[in-house]
């Protein structure tokens, strides 16, 4: 199997219950994403689909648990079944996050935050050259959504992420719905943060919907639920993006309470929307 | 700050949220760091209801929900590999006092942790059911027969098979006391639990630990007719591979 590349294109993250709708005509989605702790399996259904899958996709295996910025080392026998993934999938792409989530070998399942230090920086980019030689191709890096800050980071996220990247040679990828939570919960306004974002390095965009909380203060809090459709205020900050970067794989991300097929596509249909209005306007 | 520090207070709640996090207008995080904290509980627990479906059904919602909580704290995921989590929950159910009407708990749970290994177990083909009668008397006790890896074989004090369906709600008969012992097999991609007929146990363990054919039916002791487990074996796609390889 070659490898391809994502298409500038809506892509869906792919969910077994929608396997049949799929293979019945997927468009306007041309691209799948895949968790890749979930085809780590031996074999059976899972990596039956996923092989019948990449017969007709490009596929972009996202992963959810390398603990890239772990205090400790990577695990090695994770790494190891990574390698064998990407090696027969041979997928189109391959990110992971800004995040940790393991730590004295126990693994928490969530994206857990990171203070944005020199100390950080030079550990996550360490582990990112790790993973790039492993796998042998380049990765891409997502930015996370924040619930709160560290008092001793030194350095803004896009800024962050920009020097990782000059460092390691990784790509990145941004998550459009993870900026407008963070800018909502730490105060800061999400277009200067696109604005600041290094937009060519950016290898795929990702948005998906969020749920509102309030912290202690009664300000809103937004947590990252992937579990409903994107808000109308990410919509706009996808093409405030695109209007920037050009046109991007973008990924609509649906995770917990998974709706039927025709509702993601919906979804996917006007991530095809923001791109078609960007080509008529070049 | 440390992750020793943010990592402790994730999984207790009694400790105080860490110094030095801020809402990022220079306050205090509060009850910022409790979605942190929410969001490694609920994901865990969802991922144990989820590979625990029948275990899931017997407790209900509640006290499931209660007996993950203390589970996940105790014994968090080893890898990122969540399929995999929860191997020790059936022994972690086997400690706990108040289980009293539901002592066939832990069992189900093995056996919903059984169906799971099956489903991600290795891909392999059956051999076809004509394949072992083909064979003739002298090779036939001679023969060793490989199990296909997702087989999975489980003794129970209790009806599990009958308990797990009821529980499932794909069966209304409550189930008759009987122990049993199963077989769990994947003829194509859906794990299936099937009792197994008497002494089939034993004598399926003795197959997939290599013994021939002729042994394993010996070792069952006199009067022991393999017919209806080996019927069982090859019309559920359990037999892999037959292995006639030299005589020693």
């Amino acid at each position: 199997m070659t490898r391809t590349i994502l298409p500038a294109a809506p892509g869906v993250g792919y969910k077994p219950q929608h396997f049949d709708d799929i293979l019945a005509g997927a468009a306007p989605v041309q691209w799948l994403e895949i968790h890749a702790e979930n085809y780590m399996g031996d074999g059976g259904r899972p990596l039956a689909q996923l092989r019948a899958l990449a017969e007709r996709f490009a596929i972009s295996v996202h992963g959810v648990g390398l603990s890239i910025g772990g205090e400790g080392a990577l695990d090695p026998d994770h790494l190891a079944r990574l390698k064998h993934l990407i090696g027969w999938l041979n997928p189109a792409s391959f990110s992971e996050h800004l995040a940790w989530s393991t730590h004295d070998s126990a693994f928490l399942n969530d994206l857990l935050p990171l203070p944005y230090t020199d100390a950080t920086l030079s550990r996550v980019v360490d582990h990112i050259d790790q993973v790039q030689q492993a796998l042998g191709r380049p990765m891409l890096l997502e930015n996370p959504s924040s619930y709160l800050a560290f008092a001793e980071s030194s350095w803004e996220e896009p800024a962050f992420l920009r020097e990782i990247a000059r460092r390691s040679g990784c790509g990145l990828l941004l998550d459009v719905n993870n900026v407008f939570v963070s800018a909502t919960n730490l105060g800061f306004t999400p277009q200067s943060y696109i604005d600041a974002f290094p937009l060519e390095l950016v290898g795929e965009i990702h948005v998906g919907g969020h749920d509102t909380d309030e912290d202690d203060h009664g300000a809103p809090l937004l947590i990252d639920s992937h579990g409903r459709e994107v808000a109308d205020p990410v919509w706009a900050l996808l093409d405030y993006t695109l209007a920037r970067s050009g046109p991007k794989p973008v990924l609509i991300e649906w995770d917990t309470d998974v709706p039927d097929w025709s509702v993601l596509a919906e979804e996917a249909r006007r991530a095809d929307e923001a791109l078609s209005r960007l080509r008529i306007a070049a | 700050m440390s992750q020793t520090a943010f990592h402790h207070a994730l999984l207790d709640a009694t400790r105080p949220v860490p110094q030095n996090l801020t809402d990022g207008m220079g306050r205090p995080a509060g009850r910022r760091y409790a979605v942190y904290r929410n969001n490694v509980a609920v994901s865990l627990s969802e991922a144990l209801a989820t590979g625990f479906p029948a275990t899931a059904a017997l407790l209900g919602e509640t006290n499931f929900a209660r007996l993950s909580a203390r589970f996940l704290r105790q014994h968090p995921p080893a890898s990122p590999l969540l399929l995999q989590y929860g191997a020790g929950f059936p022994a972690f159910l086997d400690g706990i006092d108040g289980l009293g009407r539901l002592p066939f708990l832990s069992d189900i749970a093995r056996l919903d942790l059984a169906l799971r290994r099956a489903y991600h177990a290795a891909d392999a083909r059956p051999i076809a059911p004509e394949a072992l009668a083909a064979l003739d008397a002298e090779t036939l006790p001679a023969a060793r027969l490989h199990l296909a890896p997702a087989v999975q074989l489980l003794a129970s004090r209790w009806p599990i098979v009958e308990i797990r369906a009821y529980a499932l709600g794909e069966r209304t008969a409550p189930p008759a006391s009987a122990a049993q012992d199963v077989i769990v097999t994947r003829p194509g991609f859906d794990p299936l639990p099937l009792p197994l007929p008497a002494q089939g146990f034993a004598f399926a363990a003795a197959l997939r630990s290599g013994m021939r054919l002729g042994d394993a039916v010996t070792q069952c002791g006199p009067g022991f007719d393999p017919a209806a487990t080996l019927a069982l074996l090859l019309a559920n796609g359990a037999i892999a591979a037959i292995d006639t390889g030299g005589a020693e």
